[in-house]
C-alpha cells in the first residue's frame, strides 16, 4: 500500500509545460530546432547526384506517412485507402495552380499544399462520414471499397482525373516571390523541407492534446472510452478528416514536386505503400512512420536498381516485421530506451557487442537467402540471358551445382550459427536490463 | 533480426552501387525507361533485350560517332510519378538520351519533363526517343522538338488499316471493340472517321468500350457481336485483353475476321493457335518477318538466335540506326546536335523501303503492312512462340498512303 | 433480345460459379477463424499454376487432385508457423501478415513461371461444346466448372452441419476456450480449416486456369471480387456467399449487355446534358463502363447499410 502511495507521489510532472522555466521551453522546441537546421544543411552533406530527388521524396512521404500513423497507431483505424486523399489532395492542388496560370491570379506556389491540404479535409468528411460508422474490419474493408471506387472513377470522370495521362502543370509559372521561381530542385526540397516540418510539428502537437489522448483510448477500448464521456464514433471521424488533411498536404507537396499527377495516386498500391512504410518504421511511436518513410523511399528508388526482384525483398521485409518485431523499427530502437534512460552505457556496450556477434551468422544466413533467390530468379525467367549472374559484384554460374550447394550450406549453416547466438544475445539483454534497473534503484 | 539485417544489407548494397564511378567519357548511353518489374516486366525485359542487342550490334560496327553505345535500364514499375524519378535519375548519372515506349500516359509525362527540364536547363538538353507509345496527342497537342517518335502513332495505322480494308468488298458489318482509354478512344475515333470517309457503305454495328486490363471473362462482349451480325471486328485490345477476347470467340465459335494492333503481341499468337482462328487474324505493324527482303532476315535470324524472341520492335533498329546516322552526320554526340541531324531525316528503313521523320512534330513516317496469322508455306522461316504458324504478309501500305496531318505547333530552339 | 437475355443468364451463372468456388474457401476462413485471408486469392494462383506444372507431367486429372493437397498442405504450413505466432499480436498484424504474403507469393510465382502467361488447356477429353444455345456454342468445360462449384457446395454444407467435424469447427469459432476445454484440439482445428479452405480456392484455381489466362496478376484481379463476394454474402454463411458469387455474376454479365447511358435514362425523362466539365463525363457513361465497379459499390453500401450482409450472422 505504501509502495502504490510513494509511487503516486513520485509520479513525475506531466509533460514539460507543467514545469515553468528556460530549460522546459528548451526541451520542447530543441528537437525541432534541431530537426529544422538538420532539414536545412542536408542538401549540403549529401550530394550525391539523385540525393534532392531522393530527400524531397522523403519529405512528401514523412508526411504522408505520419498522417496515416494518426488513423492507424492513434486511433486504430487500419485503412486499405488512405491514398484516396493523398491523390485528390494532389489533384486538386493540380488543377489549382491550372487556374491560377491561366487566369494569372496572384498566388505563390508555396501557398498551394494548403489547397491539397484543404481537399484532403473536405474528402476526409465527406468519406469519413460513411467510412467511421464502423471500426475494425468492416471499416478496413469499406477504407478498400472506397480506395477501388475512386481509383476506378478516375477513368470515367476524365476531365478532373485527365485519364490516364493524369494532370499536369507548371510550377514555375505561379507568381514569383523573393525572386524564387521554383524551377531548380533545391528550391523545392526547401519547400518541401518546410512544409514537412510544420506539418511534423502540428502532427506532434495534436498527439499529445486532450484529443489526442481520447483516440489513443478509442485504439485501446472503445467501449471503455465510451463510458467515460467520448463517442467514439465522433473521435474517429474527427481523426479520419484531419488524417485526410495531412495526406492531401502530402498529395499537394507531390504535386508541386512532379507537376504531375494521375490516378495512380489514388490506388490501392499507394495505400499500399504508405501502409508499408508506416507499419515497417513502426506504428506506437511517432518516430516510427519517419524512420519507415525515409526507409521505404530509399528502397524503392534505390532498390529495383540493384535487383528485378526487389518486390518480393520488400514482401519479405514486411512479413518479417509483422511476425517479429510488429512494432516495427522505432518499436526495436524504443526497447532499448530503458537502458539509455539509465545511462547504463556499459551495458548497452555489452548488448552492442553481443548484437554484432549474432550480426555475423545472420549475414551468412541473408547473404544464402539472397543468392538462392537470385539464382532460381535467373534460371527460370531470364534463362536466355545466359546463366551468369553477378552477386554481390561475385559472378556466379547459376547452372552449376556449385553455388546451389553454397547457398544451401550459407543458410543452413547461418541459420544454426545464428541460433547459437540467440543465447548470447539473451544473456547479455538480461544483464544490461538488471544493470538498468540496478542503477536505477540505486538512483 | 532478420528484418533489420535484411535491410542493411540492402542498404549497404544500395550504398556500394550507389557509389560506382561513373561510367567512362567515350560512352553514350541511353536510358531505357520501361516496366521491368510486375505485371509490364514481360513486355519491359523483351525490349530491354531489344536495345541491348543493337547497342552491341552498333558497337560492332563502328560505334556511334567514335563511341560506344551502352543501354542502362530504369523500372519505371508502371507508374507515372515513379517514370519521373528515375528519368531524373537517369539525368542526374549524366545521361542524355532516354527511351521508353510501353504507355502513352508514361510517354506524356516523360516528354513534358523533358521539355521543361531543357527549358529550366539550357546547355544540358535531353532528347526522348519514343518506340512505341502510340497517343496521337503526343506528336499533336502536346508536341515537343525534344520527342521523336519511331512508332507509326494509332491514327497513322488507323489509316493503313483502313486504307487496305478499303479494297477488301468482303467486308460488310464491322464491330469495334476497344479499351476504355485515351488511345482505345482514339482507335474508336479514328476508325468511324475513316471508315466513314473511305467506306461509306461498311455498316458500324457495334462500338463497345471494356475497362482496361480489368475484364476476365470477354464472352458476354462476345455474345453481343455475335448477336450484331459482323464479319469483321477492329480492336486496339493489347496484353491479356487481346488474348482473352481471341480466347472467347474461340469458345463461342464466333467466326470473324479480327483487324487488330497488338495480336502479335506475347500470349496473342499463342491464344490464335489455341483458336485456331487460321488466317483471320490481322495485323497492322511496320515490318512482318516473313517478308523475302534479306537483310531484315538476316537481321531477324540473328536476333532469334542470340535473344530468344521475335523482333517485336523494327522501329528499335529504325531509331537506333537514325540516332547513329545522325551522330555520324553531326560529328557529336550532342543532344542539340542530334536533334537538328534527326529532324526531317531520310532513311532506308530496316524492312527496306523509304521513311522519314517528319519535321513539323517529329513523327516517323513508314511503309506499314497488314499480315494475318496462320499456317506457313516453307520458303516463310519465321513461326512465333512454337506454334508453327507464322505471319503473312497480306497488304502493304506505301509511306504515302499512311499520312496523317499534325496540329503541332513546335517550339523550336533558335 | 431473348437470346441475349438467355446468354447473360448463362454467362453470369457460369461466372458467379466461379466466383463461388473461389468464395468458399475464404467464407471458411473468415467465417470459421475470424481471420480476413487477403493471400486467398494468391493461393488460387498457386492452385492454378501447380495444376498447370503437374498437367504438364501427369495430365489434368491428376493435377486435379495432386495440386489442391498441395495448395492445401502449403496453407496449413503457413498457418501452423506463420498465422499462429502473428496471432498474438492481434487482428491487425494478422490481416498484415496476409497481406504481405499476398506479395510474397506472387513474386515467387512470377519468379518461378515469369511474368507472362502460362499454356495451361483444357483437358482433351472435356474439349468438346456441350449444347448450342442461338448458335452460341457452350464448352463442356464451362459445365464442368458448374457442376464441381455446385458439388462442392453441397458437400461443404453437409459436412459443416451434418458431421462432427463441422460441429466442432462451428463451436470453435465462438467458443474456442470452451471447445478447448471439452478437450478438442483447437489450434489444430484452425489449421485443418485454413489448410481445406486454401485447397479450395486451389480447386478454383485449377480449374479456372485454362478457362481464363494464367498468369502472376491473377491473384490481383481477382482478389477484391472476392472480398466483395463474401462481406456481401455475409460473414460466416456459405449460403451467403452462393448468393452473393450469383447476383455479383449476373449484375456484372448484364450490365456488360447493357448499352443504357445515364444520358439515355435521364435524357429520356426530359433532363437537359450539363454543358461540360466533370458532370459531362458522368453524363455520358454507359452501364458496360461500370460494370467493374458495381461490386464495390454494393460492397460500400452493404457495410454501410447491412454489415453483416445478405445473410450474416455476426457483425465483425
Amino acid at each position: 500500500m505504501s509502495d502504490v502511495v510513494s509511487g503516486v507521489a513520485k509520479l513525475p510532472a506531466r509533460g514539460a509545460l507543467s514545469q515553468p522555466g528556460a530549460a522546459a521551453v528548451a526541451r520542447l522546441i530543441g528537437p525541432w530546432l534541431a530537426l529544422a537546421v538538420a532539414f536545412a544543411v542536408l542538401p549540403a552533406i549529401v550530394t550525391s547526384g539523385s540525393a534532392l530527388t531522393m530527400l524531397s521524396l522523403m519529405g512528401i512521404m514523412i508526411v504522408f506517412a505520419l498522417s496515416y500513423n494518426m488513423l492507424l497507431g492513434e486511433t486504430g483505424l487500419l485503412s486499405f485507402g488512405h491514398a484516396v486523399y493523398y491523390g485528390l489532395g494532389g489533384f486538386l492542388a493540380v488543377h489549382a495552380m491550372n487556374t491560377i496560370i491561366h487566369d494569372a491570379l496572384p498566388v505563390p506556389l508555396p501557398m498551394i499544399p494548403l489547397v491539397g491540404g484543404f481537399s484532403g479535409l473536405l474528402f476526409g468528411i465527406i468519406f469519413g462520414s460513411v467510412s467511421t460508422r464502423r471500426a475494425g474490419t468492416a471499416f478496413a474493408m469499406i477504407s478498400l471499397g472506397l480506395g477501388e471506387l475512386v481509383a476506378s472513377s478516375s477513368l470515367i470522370l476524365r476531365g478532373f482525373f485527365g485519364g490516364e495521362e493524369g494532370v499536369s502543370t507548371n510550377r514555375t509559372k505561379l507568381l514569383h516571390v523573393f525572386g524564387l521561381n521554383f524551377g531548380p530542385q533545391i528550391q523545392v526540397y526547401y519547400l518541401i523541407a518546410g512544409w514537412c516540418l510544420l506539418s511534423m510539428i502540428a502532427m506532434y502537437a495534436l498527439r499529445r492534446t486532450p484529443f489526442g489522448r481520447m483516440c489513443n483510448a478509442v485504439r485501446e477500448n472503445a467501449e471503455r472510452a465510451q463510458f467515460v464521456g467520448y463517442n467514439p464514433r465522433t473521435l474517429r471521424f474527427i481523426a479520419f478528416s484531419i488524417a485526410g488533411l495531412f495526406a492531401g498536404i502530402a498529395g499537394g507537396l507531390a504535386a508541386i514536386n512532379f507537376e504531375l499527377v494521375n490516378a495512380s495516386e489514388v490506388g490501392a498500391g499507394q495505400s499500399g505503400l504508405v501502409l508499408f512504410a508506416a507499419y515497417i518504421g513502426g506504428i506506437g511511436s511517432f518516430i516510427g512512420p519517419v524512420i519507415g518513410a525515409v526507409l521505404v523511399t530509399w528502397l524503392e528508388v534505390m532498390l529495383s536498381d540493384v535487383t528485378d526482384v526487389w518486390q518480393l525483398y520488400f514482401g519479405l521485409l514486411f512479413i518479417g516485421i509483422v511476425m517479429f518485431a510488429p512494432n516495427g523499427i522505432a518499436g526495436l530502437l524504443i526497447m532499448h530506451a530503458p537502458l539509455w534512460q539509465a545511462r547504463a552505457y556499459g551495458s548497452m556496450l555489452r548488448l552492442a557487442l553481443a548484437y554484432l556477434v549474432a550480426l555475423g551468422p545472420a549475414l551468412v544466413l541473408l547473404a544464402g537467402l539472397i543468392l538462392l533467390i537470385e539464382m532460381t530468379y535467373h534460371l527460370s525467367v531470364k534463362a536466355t540471358e545466359g546463366t551468369t549472374i553477378s552477386v554481390f559484384h561475385v559472378t556466379v554460374e547459376a547452372a552449376s551445382a556449385i553455388p546451389w550447394v553454397v547457398a544451401a550450406i550459407l543458410i543452413a549453416g547461418g541459420f544454426w550459427l545464428f541460433r547459437m547466438t540467440w543465447p548470447v544475445v539473451g544473456a547479455a539483454w538480461h544483464d544490461a536490463f538488471a544493470q538498468a534497473r540496478g542503477a536505477g534503484r540505486a538512483k | 533480426m532478420i528484418s533489420r539485417f535484411s535491410t542493411m544489407f540492402c542498404a549497404v548494397a544500395a550504398t556500394v552501387v550507389a557509389a560506382l564511378p561513373a561510367a567512362a567519357q567515350d560512352t553514350v548511353k541511353i536510358a531505357y525507361v520501361d516496366p521491368l518489374s510486375g505485371g509490364g516486366a514481360s513486355i519491359g525485359e523483351i525490349g530491354l533485350k531489344t536495345y541491348q542487342y543493337l547497342a552491341d550490334w552498333t558497337n560492332a560496327h563502328g560505334g556511334i560517332a567514335g563511341h560506344k553505345l551502352e543501354i542502362a535500364a530504369y523500372d519505371n514499375k508502371l507508374n507515372a510519378q515513379e517514370t519521373l524519378v528515375q528519368v531524373q535519375k537517369a539525368i542526374d548519372s549524366g545521361i542524355r538520351y532516354i527511351t521508353q515506349g510501353n504507355g502513352s500516359a508514361f510517354a506524356a509525362a516523360i516528354e513534358e519533363f523533358v521539355a521543361k527540364y531543357n527549358e529550366r536547363n539550357p546547355g544540358k538538353e535531353v532528347l526522348f526517343f519514343n518506340y512505341a507509345a502510340v497517343d496521337p496527342i503526343l506528336t499533336n497537342e502536346k508536341c515537343s522538338y525534344w520527342h521523336f517518335r519511331w512508332d507509326a502513332n494509332s491514327d497513322i495505322k488507323m489509316t493503313a488499316l483502313t486504307n487496305y480494308m478499303k479494297t477488301r468488298a468482303n467486308i460488310k458489318k464491322i464491330y469495334l471493340i476497344n479499351q476504355d482509354y485515351s488511345f482505345g478512344q482514339s482507335v474508336r475515333k479514328e476508325a468511324r472517321a475513316m471508315l466513314n470517309a473511305k467506306r461509306p457503305d461498311i455498316e458500324i454495328v457495334g462500338d463497345e468500350v471494356h475497362p482496361l486490363l480489368k475484364v476476365t471473362d470477354f464472352s458476354p462482349y462476345i455474345a453481343k457481336i455475335k448477336a450484331s451480325g459482323a464479319d469483321s471486328v477492329i480492336t486496339g485490345n493489347w496484353g491479356q485483353d487481346i488474348a482473352l477476347l481471341i480466347k472467347a470467340a474461340a469458345d463461342a465459335g464466333l467466326q470473324v475476321d479480327w483487324y487488330t494492333y497488338y495480336a502479335g503481341g506475347t500470349g496473342g499468337p499463342t491464344a490464335i493457335k489455341q483458336a485456331n482462328l487460321a488466317d483471320r487474324v490481322f495485323s497492322i505493324a511496320e515490318g512482318v518477318p516473313n517478308d523475302p527482303y534479306e537483310p531484315a532476315r538476316e537481321f531477324e535470324k540473328a536476333f532469334r538466335a542470340k535473344v530468344g524472341v521475335s523482333l517485336f520492335y523494327p522501329r528499335a533498329v529504325n531509331e537506333i540506326r537514325m540516332f547513329v546516322k545522325a551522330a555520324d552526320e553531326a560529328k557529336s554526340v550532342e543532344p542539340t546536335k542530334v536533334a537538328a541531324k534527326l529532324d526531317g531525316m531520310n532513311v532506308t528503313v530496316y524492312n527496306g523501303g523509304e521513311g522519314f521523320m517528319r519535321s513539323d512534330d517529329h513523327q516517323f513516317f513508314q511503309p506499314m503492312y497488314i499480315s494475318s496469322f496462320g499456317p506457313i508455306s516453307k520458303d516463310q522461316p519465321f513461326e512465333e512462340e512454337n506454334t508453327g504458324w507464322g505471319w503473312t504478309e497480306k497488304g502493304k501500305i506505301d509511306t504515302k498512303d499512311t499520312m496523317v496531318s499534325t496540329t503541332c505547333k513546335m517550339n523550336r530552339p533558335s | 433480345m431473348l437470346e441475349l437475355v438467355t446468354i447473360s443468364t448463362l454467362n453470369g451463372v457460369l461466372y458467379g460459379m466461379l466466383l463461388f468456388l473461389m468464395a468458399s474457401g475464404l467464407t471458411l476462413i473468415f467465417s470459421m477463424m475470424g481471420v480476413l485471408n487477403f493471400a486467398h486469392a494468391s493461393f488460387y494462383m498457386l492452385g492454378a499454376f501447380f495444376g498447370f506444372q503437374i498437367s504438364q507431367i501427369v495430365g489434368f486429372w491428376p493435377a486435379f487432385i495432386v495440386a489442391p493437397v498441395l495448395v492445401g498442405g502449403i496453407g496449413a504450413l503457413v498457418e501452423r508457423y506463420g498465422l499462429r505466432n502473428v496471432h498474438q499480436h492481434g487482428p491487425v498484424a494478422e490481416l498484415l501478415f496476409t497481406f504481405g504474403l499476398y506479395f510474397v507469393i506472387e513474386e515467387v510465382v512470377q519468379m518461378i513461371w515469369g511474368k507472362g502467361p502460362v499454356d495451361y488447356r483444357v483437358p482433351a477429353s472435356l474439349d468438346f461444346s456441350a449444347f448450342t444455345a442461338f448458335s452460341t456454342n457452350y464448352p463442356a468445360y464451362k459445365m464442368f466448372e458448374l457442376l464441381t462449384a455446385i458439388a462442392i457446395f453441397a458437400v461443404l454444407l453437409a459436412v459443416l452441419t451434418r458431421t462432427r467435424v463441422g460441429l466442432i469447427i462451428q463451436a470453435s469459432l465462438t467458443h474456442p476456450h470452451m471447445v478447448a476445454m471439452l478437450g478438442h484440439n483447437v489450434p489444430r482445428v484452425f489449421m485443418l480449416v485454413f489448410g481445406v479452405g486454401t485447397g479450395l480456392a486451389a480447386v478454383a484455381g485449377v480449374i479456372a486456369g485454362p478457362a481464363l489466362v494464367t498468369q502472376s496478376n491473377m491473384a490481383g484481379l481477382l482478389g477484391p471480387i472476392l472480398f466483395v463476394v463474401v462481406v456481401v454474402g455475409g460473414l460466416g454463411s456459405l449460403s451467403g456467399a452462393f448468393l452473393a458469387s450469383l447476383l455479383i455474376g449476373l449484375v456484372q454479365t448484364f450490365a456488360v449487355s447493357v448499352n443504357l447511358s445515364v444520358a439515355d435514362v435521364l435524357g429520356g425523362i426530359g433532363v437537359a446534358p450539363p454543358a461540360g466539365g466533370p458532370l459531362s463525363d458522368l453524363w455520358n457513361v454507359t452501364v458496360a463502363q461500370i460494370a467493374p465497379i458495381i461490386p464495390y459499390l454494393l460492397l460500400v453500401l452493404i457495410l454501410i447499410f447491412r454489415p453483416t450482409g445478405l445473410m450474416g450472422t455476426r457483425e465483425h
